[in-house]
């Protein structure tokens, strides 16, 4: 089992949803992530997801379009998000690793595979590569024992779930709502409904995206998901601080208040 | 047009040419593809819609348009030169074909809304002329810096009924109207469809925007027959994301002797790295949901792209011409800026037609080849070129360029 299921099963035993956190590598700088997401895991988060920046990040909201442009323009390379994963994945915390396609493709499939096992990642959440499209990615991520999480979707077909899931490892990225990520005011009607459609499909553990900002938010989603994916939220608290030090503080802050709420499910 | 569309070999049912194409999209956006995949085929297989599609193109697009021929240009070129003229069609280019048979297919799929990216404004103008007559909600994605480049087309958009949103993400240009474009889409797939402006994007957009222009070589070829008694020994056209040359091209494709040059915009050259010619200075890659020639760095970032055309300022291409080029069945080259300004003026003083910048670069490159042509054959050549779009709206990037406006202007 991967290290992934590890902490999903621990969560599971302890009556409580695993918290994922994600950062975009090398936002603000290299160094700054680093620090942000061992506060992160310090503060309470289970697992980090490290979003590797993209210029052209479909799946991505405003805020995290911000802190990737930042990241890039701070001249942030593939080879820089693997030495991250490397630090992050030293602290202990499961990482996984978020990444449009085309970073990957253009490393190499195989060698990405390759130098992520290597750095300790587990394995890559993937939002603009379907089953589909994946046979390379399916077959290095068996040739190097990495995790594969497709997303599912509230429009995807039955038959969509179960092909996707079927291809997934580690665990399975449910998308709250449609559209992109970004914390919203309330969390969503759709998203209960997709859990249960997934786990009428898979004995994977099922996390939820898109959405999730508050303590609350987390408490709630955990009363459904087996996962508590927080993003954007997270992001903000580095974009809108004054200086790293309040931007680690709130970040620290806000971590606590989530791996509360991921602790205290309303069910 | 015929029903043979799907009779063609490319794409296969995933819309793969070859290793290019495919889908690299959100899982929620793929419910609505296959939706739109099987609206087309039914569409496209289906009479009423056929003949609807038809009347339009006659009745309101002003289709078939001319096919020309260009004495003093011929002259000037020593090759004879045919000019399909669809700078004619109403809203001024080709691209109203495509928006005509998206929009139907809109209907059809009982959406109400519909969404576009554009560059200089073409594709939304049209966007929003199609969406006025189907009545459709229409918001437009734009890059604020053509926002501000091209005010008067956001005029035009408005006019017609269309929200316009400048998209101040990333460049602020046409990629980063597309990216916008696809969250909206993303978030609003149930009432909404997605007008892509070009032969690119996921599984069915570049097979079904071809089909819709595939009018313009099908006409082209019979009006060759027609006029000259024979086929063109070449056909030209310009490359952005490619939806005219594959219009263009499509109906020739089975006719071994008849050549297919592709022209990219080559900006300031290849080699300065400031261009828009991802087949000849780009490498494989994924963009905007498919499988292409890609501008991009060793990290597989997009690299923006440079042209003095907006309408090819855009860092990838349709995966059909990747394809083309790969097979050897097309050639494609750059054209640089000065080249294609030099011939949008030779067309002026010739012939009297103000040509769209991206047109002009297919005519550039039928300035090139003539010569190579007729040494090849032995004989003066005939060329075939899609004059794809009208002058008007480059009139002051032109006037700017060689430098004939009146200083408060």
């Amino acid at each position: 089992m991967s290290r992934i299921g590890v902490a999903f099963d621990k969560a599971r035993a302890d009556g409580r949803a695993v918290l994922v956190g994600c950062m975009p590598a090398g936002f603000p700088t290299v160094e700054g992530s680093i620090a942000a997401m061992t506060a992160m895991v310090e503060a309470g988060v289970d697992v980090i997801e490290v979003e590797i920046p993209y210029s052209d990040p479909v799946m991505d909201g405003p805020v995290i379009q911000k802190a990737s442009d930042i990241a890039l323009a701070g001249g942030v390379r593939t080879a820089d998000a693997l030495r991250i994963i490397e630090a992050v994945a030293a602290t202990g915390a499961p990482v996984v690793t978020m990444t449009y396609w085309n970073p990957v493709e253009r490393y190499g499939v195989d060698a990405f595979a390759r130098d992520l096992a290597a750095a300790g990642g587990t394995g890559l959440i993937t939002p603009d590569l379907i089953p589909d499209e994946a046979q390379e990615w399916l077959a290095a991520s068996d040739a190097h024992g990495l995790d594969r999480t497709f997303l599912v979707s509230p429009s995807s077909t039955d038959q969509r779930l179960a092909m996707t899931v079927q291809h997934c490892r580690g665990f399975v990225y449910a998308t709250a709502v449609m559209g992109v990520t970004g914390a919203r005011a309330r969390t969503s009607d759709a998203a209960p409904i997709l859990v249960s459609r997934t786990r009428e499909v898979t004995d994977l553990p099922v996390g939820v995206g898109l959405g999730v900002g508050t303590g609350a938010q987390a408490a709630t989603v955990a009363g459904y998901a087996d996962g508590v994916i927080v993003g954007s939220a997270l992001v903000r608290c580095v974009l809108d601080a004054p200086d790293r030090a309040a931007g680690l503080t709130a970040l620290r802050t806000l971590s606590a208040e989530l791996a509360d709420g991921v602790r205290n499910p309303t069910r | 047009m015929s029903a043979d569309a799907l009779a063609a070999p490319y794409p296969d049912t995933a819309g793969h040419f070859g290793r290019f194409g495919g889908r690299f999209v959100p899982e929620a956006l793929v419910a609505a593809l296959d939706e739109l995949d099987g609206a087309w085929r039914t569409a496209m297989a289906d009479e009423s819609f056929r003949g609807e599609f038809a009347a339009l193109l006659r009745d309101y697009a002003g289709t078939p348009s001319l096919l020309y021929p260009a004495e003093r240009l011929s002259a000037k070129l020593g090759a004879r030169v045919l000019l399909k003229r669809e700078d004619l069609n109403h809203t001024g280019a080709h691209k109203v074909r495509n928006v005509l048979g998206q929009a139907l297919l809109t209907k059809r799929m009982g959406k109400r809304r519909v969404i576009a990216e554009t560059g200089a404004g073409q594709h939304g103008v049209a966007s929003a002329t199609a969406a006025a007559l189907f009545d459709l909600e229409c918001v437009v994605y734009m890059g604020e810096v053509d926002t501000e480049r091209q005010a008067l087309n956001v005029a035009r958009m408005r006019m017609l009924g269309a929200t316009v949103v400048p998209v101040t993400t990333g460049s602020r240009t046409l990629k980063d109207a597309m990216n916008e474009a696809m969250r909206d889409w993303v978030a609003n797939v149930d009432e909404t469809h997605y007008l892509i402006g070009t032969a690119a994007g996921p599984h069915p957009f570049p097979a079904m925007v071809r089909d819709f222009v595939r009018g313009i070589g099908d006409e082209a070829r019979q009006q060759c027959l027609d006029q000259i008694g024979r086929l063109p020994d070449a056909v030209a056209a310009c490359v952005g994301g490619g939806s005219n040359a594959l219009g263009i091209f499509h109906a020739f494709v089975g006719d071994a002797d008849v050549r297919l040059y592709g022209f990219e915009a080559g900006g300031d050259g290849v080699e300065t790295g400031k261009h828009a010619a991802s087949i000849t200075g780009g490498s494989t890659g994924v963009l905007h949901g498919t499988r292409t020639y890609v501008l991009q760095d060793a990290d597989g970032q997009t690299v923006e792209s440079h042209s003095i055309s907006a309408g090819l300022d855009y860092p990838g291409v349709g995966p059909e011409h990747a394809w083309l080029h790969d097979s050897g069945r097309a050639t494609y080259t750059p054209v640089t800026d000065t080249e294609a300004m030099a011939a949008f003026e030779l067309l002026c003083r010739t012939e009297g037609i103000i040509p769209a910048i991206e047109s002009a670069h297919a005519l550039a490159g039928a300035v090139q080849i003539a010569p190579k042509l007729a040494a090849e054959l032995g004989r003066e050549p005939v060329i075939l070129i899609n004059l794809s779009g009208r002058g008007d709206k480059d009139v002051h990037t032109a006037g700017e360029y060689f430098g004939i406006l009146d200083k408060e202007q």
